[in-house]
């Protein structure tokens, strides 16, 4: 981590904003799945997107690495816009981690080779030299132990672990995070969460979409509150959480603090 | 009231399972005499066993290994075992398993074939078992090349040449690949290749073998036979089907109008075909496309359909084997940065590859077997033999004794292709799921 906050301070382009959405509309079909989104994320910046289920949070976070195409506006990450160029698509993956609700590590794969696997075939780093990086994620989110296991050998906090892992491995400028708690049993969840404190507190630039909200509270800059493929509300935590402004915030607040 | 609290006081210590019963007794009451139902079912089956056995068990055993035509072989069994038995003629596999072995091959050549052979397990090593030392892979890659030249004869430039052109293409794509786009560098090879094949390579081999005549003695197409022949085809057919196979799966799953539509045209034409219709195809209609006075060896012609037939199953199971694969798999390479090719080779194909173990060999053991067929279009591989031996007067009237010979080498190679993957899909297994 050490690399990456010495990395952003070097840059030159440290000023620009890491993620800017303009005008952004997608559909999937004839379904408008995405409406007007706008958005800047600015280097270092926590966001935790919340909102219902099927609300597009997802698909939104998905856009920002080219999982899913938007069809209309734009998309500038770390100052590379998003095209259907596929030099540019795979210049803007290698520089944005992604973590997975299901993980999505590869089972065939050691966890070491699955933390390895990126580096040494997209940054071409030589192999003893991703093998030592990996080991040294692997130290700071607490497993370097279980790195000749496989996958399938983990709990599942340890799974998300590698992913978060895996995803460091690459040293991305922003991380991007799909519910990567939900899937998870509540005993490991704290685990997780704690890994991604620790990230966010290295001063990673990340997106998470999450209902953990002490999560949220404790580490966010910003939380945006999305509902039918909108950006409803977006404030800093202390406001969103005391004070809402929108009824469907007020309305979905109650029902994930109710009980 | 009190049958709602409970508190355990002490824990209770992990104890070790109750064990099986571990006498024979117990097992064959356990597995075989389970209840009255199924101790009928075990004495009925039992009794046909023992049936089979009494009608076959004679024929094998009380039988004539030394005779030169079937009619001494009768006379022999008579003599020894009495009148009236009827036991096996396995003289004549003595007389003519070499025959079998290596159909028409000159007889002081067969160290070639022997050899061949011999390479071709050291070939395999290394791709069968990981564990070997990795510079092993290099003798596979020139074993097409040496093996062709041993079995076929002639000069060594023409596989030696064959052998460099393949290698130029391939540098020659990977340049343009590189410069100009992956498109542009795959049909800039592949166009090399097919020049080079069609135009170059015999000419200049000749030139070369003015110059420095090296090279052994030629043996026809004509002269293979037997399993030999069933060999030579079905492993080449086995190597070449895979990555064909695996090329029209990806192709069929791509994104590319014309490249998928291909694809699918490609697998459901040749699955809907009959394969001794594609035999007959190489063996007399390819002729009418040939330029007059080429001669396109009858065998390639064969290995080249029966390798296009199984890499049409082959890509079937395959997509069978990508399907199975979760959608994450392939967001989470993207996800990495990883190009599509980088993709499939690292993640999306070591899994379903594995997945599709069992359908794989089945093809391979499906192909091996086919190899047979073409004793039809009048190639003399094992079942075509048998056919040539008895209509010989010595022989005539000879059945079962040939074709259980020839059954039982192929169940030899197909039980161990089969043995073989049960052992690689164990040694590959993760702990997923
Ligand atoms: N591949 C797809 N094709 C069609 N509709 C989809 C697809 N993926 C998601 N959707 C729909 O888009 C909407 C938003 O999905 P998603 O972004 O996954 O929501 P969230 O993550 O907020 O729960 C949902 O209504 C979902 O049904
Ligand atoms: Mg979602």
């Amino acid at each position: 981590m050490q690399e990456i906050k010495e990395n952003n301070v070097r840059s030159e382009e440290d000023s620009q904003p890491a993620v800017v959405i303009t005008n952004m509309n997608k559909w999937y079909g004839k379904f408008h799945v995405l409406r007007d989104i706008n958005l800047t994320v600015s280097n270092r910046e926590k966001i935790v997107i919340c909102g219902p289920s099927g609300s597009g949070k997802s698909t939104l976070i998905r856009c920002i690495n080219r999982l899913e195409e938007h069809q209309s506006g734009s998309i500038v990450v770390e100052g590379t816009e998003l095209s259907s160029d596929l030099k540019n698509i795979d210049l803007i993956r290698s520089e944005v981690g992604m973590c997975f609700q299901h993980f999505n590590l590869f089972p065939h794969l050691s966890v070491l080779e699955n933390c390895t696997l990126a580096p040494i075939w997209v940054r071409k780093i030589p192999r003893h030299e991703a093998e030592e990086t990996a080991m040294h994620f692997l130290e700071k989110v607490k497993i370097p132990d279980q790195a000749l296991k496989y996958p399938g050998q983990l709990s599942g906090g340890q799974q998300q672990r590698v992913a978060i892992a895996r995803s460091l491995c690459m040293k991305p400028r922003i991380m991007l995070f799909d519910e990567p708690t939900s899937a998870l049993d509540p005993e490991m969840i704290k685990e997780v969460l704690d890994t991604m404190i620790e990230l966010a507190e290295e001063g990673m630039t990340m997106l998470c979409v999450t209902h953990e909200m002490g999560f949220a509270r404790q580490v966010a800059d910003r939380v945006i509150f999305m509902d039918d493929g909108q950006i409803v509300e977006s404030n800093a935590p202390e406001e969103f959480f005391n004070n809402p402004q929108s009824e469907r915030t007020k309305l979905f607040l109650s029902q994930i603090l109710g009980h | 009231m009190s049958s709602l609290s409970f508190v355990r006081e002490t824990m209770l210590p992990s104890s070790t399972p109750p064990t099986m019963e571990g006498s024979v007794i117990g097992w064959v009451r356990y597995n075989l005499f389970n209840g009255p139902f199924n101790s009928i079912l075990t004495l009925l089956f039992g009794a046909f066993i023992v049936f089979i056995m009494y009608e076959i068990l004679p024929w094998v055993f009380l039988s004539s290994w030394t005779a030169t035509s079937l009619q001494e072989c009768r006379d022999t069994i008579a003599l020894v075992h009495g009148e009236g038995t009827t036991g096996a003629c396995w003289a004549v596999i003595r007389e003519r398993y070499l025959q079998l072995f290596y159909g028409f091959y000159p007889r002081e050549l067969y160290w070639r074939v022997n050899l061949t052979f011999l390479f071709m397990l050291v070939a395999l090593a290394p791709v069968l078992f990981p564990k070997l030392p990795r510079q092993l892979l290099y003798f596979t890659g020139i074993y097409p090349f040496l093996g062709y030249w041993l079995l076929w004869g002639g000069t060594i430039w023409t596989p030696f040449l064959t052998f460099a052109g393949l290698i130029v293409a391939f540098l020659v794509l990977n340049f343009i690949s590189e410069k100009r786009g992956l498109l542009l560098g795959v049909i800039t090879g592949i166009l090399l290749i097919v020049i080079w094949f069609v135009f170059g390579v015999i000419p200049v081999a000749g030139l070369f073998n003015n110059a420095l005549p090296l090279g052994i003695e030629i043996v026809e197409s004509d002269q293979f036979g037997g399993f030999t022949l069933s060999v030579i085809i079905g492993s080449s057919g086995i190597a070449a089907s895979l990555p064909i196979g695996i090329l029209l799966a990806l192709g069929r799953k791509s994104d590319l109008f014309i490249v998928k539509s291909l694809c699918v045209g490609f697998i459901e034409f040749i699955r809907g075909v009959p394969l001794i219709t594609l035999l007959f195809v190489a063996s007399t209609l390819l002729n009418y496309f040939m330029p007059p006075g080429t001669n396109f060896d009858i065998i390639l012609r064969v290995v080249i359909m029966v390798t296009l037939f199984s890499s049409a199953y082959m890509a079937e199971v395959i997509r069978g084997g990508l399907a199975a694969l979760p959608k994450g798999q392939y967001e989470a390479g993207d996800a990495l940065g990883l190009d599509y090719w980088k993709s499939m080779r690292l993640i999306i194909l070591p899994q379903a590859l594995k997945v599709s173990i069992p359908g794989i060999v089945s093809t391979y053991i499906g192909l091996f077997k086919d190899t047979t067929l073409v004793s039809i279009i009048g190639l003399l591989d094992p079942i075509g033999l048998s056919g040539a031996i008895r209509s010989d007067t010595a022989w005539n009237g000879i059945v079962w004794e040939l074709y259980a010979f020839v059954a039982v080498i192929f169940f030899v190679f197909c039980f161990a292709m089969s043995r073989y993957s049960i052992y690689l899909e164990k040694k590959l297994e993760t702990g997923h799921r």
